[in-house]
């Protein structure tokens, strides 16, 4: 039986179950003229969740374990020809050899005799898992239901249970959220470690030169690994996406907040906060297809050569892709500053403008700052617009109009196409999301801070 | 020399009159550099969208050749379609099917085109010349031909009008997408294909129609007229059927407990900084983790939509969980004080009475989160997303692209003047499909809204 029958299956019986409780629950209050603790419902939902909950933990276990024990039940079984002087890469292709002939796939050639006898020994025990699982399950399935349908009567607080897994699966729920920066944290750490056996720290996070050649050119420690270019080269695009953001988005906010009419804010906001959903990989194709040949054309206006692809032209699009970013952030921050520190500045004579130079902005100025890191932060880790359009050069230059490289356009560079995680060259990816990863985390945990301070101050 | 007390008010007041002209420059000035700094905003989403349109639309529509195809008998030399005879086994069929098969891919083809092609300009086309001819017709074409008649082996012997592709480089030139005055070398197509286009056109033969082909076609290195989206819109789709199923439960649960239920203590602060980090890591990071757990550890297959849509859903959990949160902490105490009150029990109150007052907002959240997911490019490289794939396909495990990834995979084609704007199509559909799910989202948020 798949397991998508057995899955189902088992879902159809626990509605049984449901049904069966919910009766017998009914059953057991109208024969003895009590009130039950808990509504039928919750009677029917527990026995459901006897019959299916044990069954399911042991599916689950056993789906993780079983092809792990066949696999050294068939390995040991191998004769010792076939296997002697095999590595683990060859080792591995025989095992997907075999698993391939025993489910009836079959293999080009047909299979050598000892494969074939593997094969058959595999199969066998398959089946017989199969059956045993199946069994297994259905034992406990079947127990749960009668167990929990007998215990029901009045006394039993059904509810409380229901209720209590309830709450256990949404505290489960939320442990994903941990899990997943754990798991972060532990595989970059853990393939970051495997390059630096490589390469020593030093040379990565102080190395001025980035030329890993190819995994293929021969043994370790040939390429050089330095991060510093990448980093340059990843600071000169954000701050020109700054550069152009803050200005831009700081004046929208608080035009927006403090002079646009009702009218132009409910039309003008929606509009540039569109800029926020549109998908990165698009930016990049029009830094590519707009921005770098209408920064190309201005060159050959005023007499200067400039390539299509460069800093310049990443850090145009990526500050238009944070406009919004920066002009929402602003706003909610801008809108927060108390109306009595207005009042108080146009009242001693000061026009708006000054009010909001000398009152307001100060005023907001650490959430705004909030705002700006976080920006940086985006702009830091942001991808796809400087693989498209930043001209991947990782060399240490101050010219913005020249092509520049970053840390995540060499993320992707060396590890697409290569999942064998065994050359420093790939490896190298996981120091750098390791870097990526710990900037951007200080930085945002620097905003959060501040702004979480200033919100304090005026609430 | 001394002042009184009323000169020194006159000059004062003097001063302060000629500052104010100054002071009320400056208000304006500042004024207009907030309105311009709004309206350049509005203006880069004017030129984006803009210059997206006016290169992706035209790529809608794509040079097409209506022809007379005969199937010729002598071109077409192979036996009849076998058909299942009684007491044959299913294998027997199937294996003399395949030897069916293969004997009418060896046809070929392509003469039958040619000859077309031929009646259509009306002249012999010497052999040497075929080259040319050839380049005319999507080269993809041949096989639509061969499919085609293996369905309907009665065509046998038939004329019958056909649309087929035009080849790219002649797409490219009917369009006026290259410059016509390039020398010769520069320019795709030979000076005597370029004279049958012309031909064509003239005749009627060569127009332009809608392309069917970029909905229905997966992508294609050797034929790249007819290069589609079908393959990448499944792969998506695949992907977000993983999203949504795993990130909306997971994430609105997630949020219900640490908003209704969590203890308050340093483990739900740290859960809390935690989500509000992992919203804002990069998404390459994801990429990274998807890389090095599911594909390097777990041994999950590369390129697969099933992987794509893991490291997507973590990508966008913490997205659902903040706007979740939000909802719930926007449904009044008072609520849960009146369901608490007459005796339901604390799972009852956020279950029966504050989940559904919430849901309108915990569903905006979600469809702007899944949407997100949607346009995302950076984490699918890292696991392989961006192998060539010409299946659609058919389950979560499959190789595959993915929309976003698609469009990466064509911007760098090297025959730029044709796929810039297919491309520009392709993102087209993204954006049309982005902005309706987002659309969708505001529409819920405004028939819905509560205000307390």
């Amino acid at each position: 039986m798949s397991n998508f029958a057995l899955i189902a299956t088992l879902l159809m019986l626990m509605a049984l179950a449901y049904h069966l409780g919910l009766t017998r629950s009914r059953a057991v209050a109208s024969s003895r003229d009590v009130r039950l603790h808990s509504r039928p419902g919750y009677y029917g939902t527990l026995v459901a969740l006897w019959c299916g909950l044990p069954a399911l933990v042991i599916f689950l276990l056993w789906s993780f374990l079983a092809p792990q024990l066949i696999d050294t039940l068939v390995t040991g079984q191998l004769p010792p020809e076939l296997v002697s002087g095999l590595g683990d890469r060859e080792m591995q292709t025989l095992m997907r050899r075999i698993s391939a002939l025993a489910d009836g796939r079959g293999v080009a050639g047909g299979g050598s005799p000892e494969e074939l006898a593997a094969a058959s020994h595999m199969a066998r025990l398959q089946t017989l898992e199969n059956i045993a699982l199946i069994a297994v399950m259905a034992v406990l399935a079947v127990a749960g239901l009668v167990l929990a349908r007998r215990r029901i009567s009045p006394t039993w607080r059904a509810r409380n249970q229901v209720e209590r897994v309830i709450t256990f699966a949404l505290a489960a729920s939320s442990a994903v959220a941990i899990l997943t920066t754990v798991g972060i944290v532990l595989s970059m750490l853990g393939e970051a470690l495997r390059f630096f056996s490589f390469i020593h720290p030093a040379d990565f996070f102080f190395g001025t030169v980035w030329n890993p050649r190819f995994s293929t050119a021969g043994s370790s420690g040939q390429g050089e690994f330095g991060l510093l270019p990448l980093l340059w080269g990843t600071l000169m695009v954000s701050a020109i996406a700054l550069l152009v953001a803050i200005p831009v988005g700081l004046m929208t906010a608080i035009y927006m907040s403090e002079y646009a009419s009702p009218w132009l804010r409910s039309i003008a906001k929606p509009i540039i906060e569109i800029l926020a959903g549109i998908p990165t990989i698009v930016y990049g194709f029009f830094a590519l297809t707009v921005i770098g040949p209408f920064l190309s054309m201005l060159g050959d206006l005023v007499g200067i050569n400039i390539r299509t692809t460069s800093a310049m032209t990443a850090g145009i699009a990526m500050g238009i892709m944070i406009i919004p970013f920066v002009s929402s952030l602003s706003d909610d921050i801008i809108t927060q500053v108390p109306k009595s520190l207005r009042d108080g500045a146009l009242g001693l004579g000061a026009t708006k403008s000054e009010t909001i130079r000398q009152v307001v902005l100060p005023a907001a100025l650490p959430g705004i700052v909030g705002a700006f890191l976080l920006a940086a932060s985006r702009a830091i880790g942001e991808t796809m617009i400087v693989v498209l359009a930043a001209g991947n050069n990782p060399v240490l230059h101050a010219n913005p109009f020249e092509a520049v490289s970053t840390i995540t356009v060499t993320i992707v560079n060396q590890l697409t196409g290569d999942m064998d995680f065994a050359s420093p060259q790939s490896l190298v990816a996981f120091a750098l999301g390791l870097t990526l990863f710990v900037i951007t985390l200080g930085l945002n945990v620097i905003a959060l801070v501040v702004v979480r301070k200033y919100r304090q101050q005026y609430e | 020399m001394s002042l009184t007390i009323e000169q020194r008010r006159q000059h004062r007041l003097e001063t302060i009159e000629k500052s104010l002209s100054k002071r009320h420059r400056k208000e304006n000035t500042f004024r207009r550099l907030g309105l311009v700094a709004v309206l350049t905003g509005l203006t880069l989403v004017a030129i984006l969208f803009a210059s997206i349109l006016s290169k992706g639309v035209p790529a809608f529509w794509q040079a097409t050749l209506y022809t007379e195809v005969t199937f010729d008998p002598d071109v077409i030399d192979i036996a009849p379609k076998p058909e299942r005879q009684e007491g044959e086994t299913q294998y027997a069929y199937d294996e003399r099917m395949t030897q069916w098969l293969t004997q009418a891919g060896l046809v070929n083809w392509q003469s039958l085109i040619d000859a077309s092609l031929e009646q259509a300009l009306g002249e012999e086309v010497e052999p040497r010349q075929l080259r040319d001819l050839r380049a005319l017709v999507a080269s993809g074409e041949r096989y639509a031909l061969r499919d085609r008649f293996t369905e309907d082996p009665s065509l046998l012997g038939e004329t019958v009008s056909l649309k087929m592709l035009a080849s790219a480089d002649v797409d490219v030139w009917v369009k006026g997408n290259i410059d016509r005055d390039l020398p010769d070398a520069r320019l795709q197509l030979s000076p005597q294909s370029r004279a049958w286009v012309d031909v064509l056109q003239e005749q009627d033969v060569l127009r332009q129609s809608f392309s069917t082909s970029l909905f229905m076609n997966t992508d294609s290195r050797s034929s790249l007229a007819s290069a589609g989206l079908a393959g990448a819109f499944m792969g998506s789709l695949f992907m977000m059927m993983v999203v949504i199923s795993l990130s909306v439960p997971l994430g609105v649960s997630s949020a219900i407990y640490l908003e209704e239920f969590a203890p308050k203590n340093r483990l739900t602060d740290l859960i809390e900084i935690n989500i509000n980090n992992l919203a804002a890591v990069p998404s390459i990071v994801f990429g990274l983790l998807g890389a090095s757990i599911f594909i390097g550890y777990l041994r999950l297959p590369l390129s697969a939509p099933l992987v794509g849509g893991l490291v997507l859903t973590l990508m966008t959990l913490p997205t659902i969980i903040i706007a979740t949160r939000a909802s719930l902490r926007s449904i009044p105490p008072s609520i849960r004080q009146a369901a608490l009150g007459i005796g339901a029990s604390r799972v009852q109150t956020v279950f029966h009475h504050v989940l559904p007052l919430a849901l309108p907002g915990i569903l905006t959240g979600s469809i702007l989160g899944v949407a997100q997911a949607l346009g995302e490019t950076a984490p699918l490289l890292l696991i392989g997303m961006n192998a060539f794939v010409a299946n659609v396909p058919g389950s979560p495990m499959d190789q595959s692209t993915a929309l976003p990834v698609q469009i990466y995979l064509w911007q760098g084609n090297e025959l730029r003047n044709f796929f810039e704007a297919r491309t520009s199509a392709a993102i087209i559909v993204l954006l049309g499909l982005m902005l309706s799910l987002n659309a969708l989202a505001i529409w819920l948020r405004k028939k819905f809204e509560t205000r307390w």
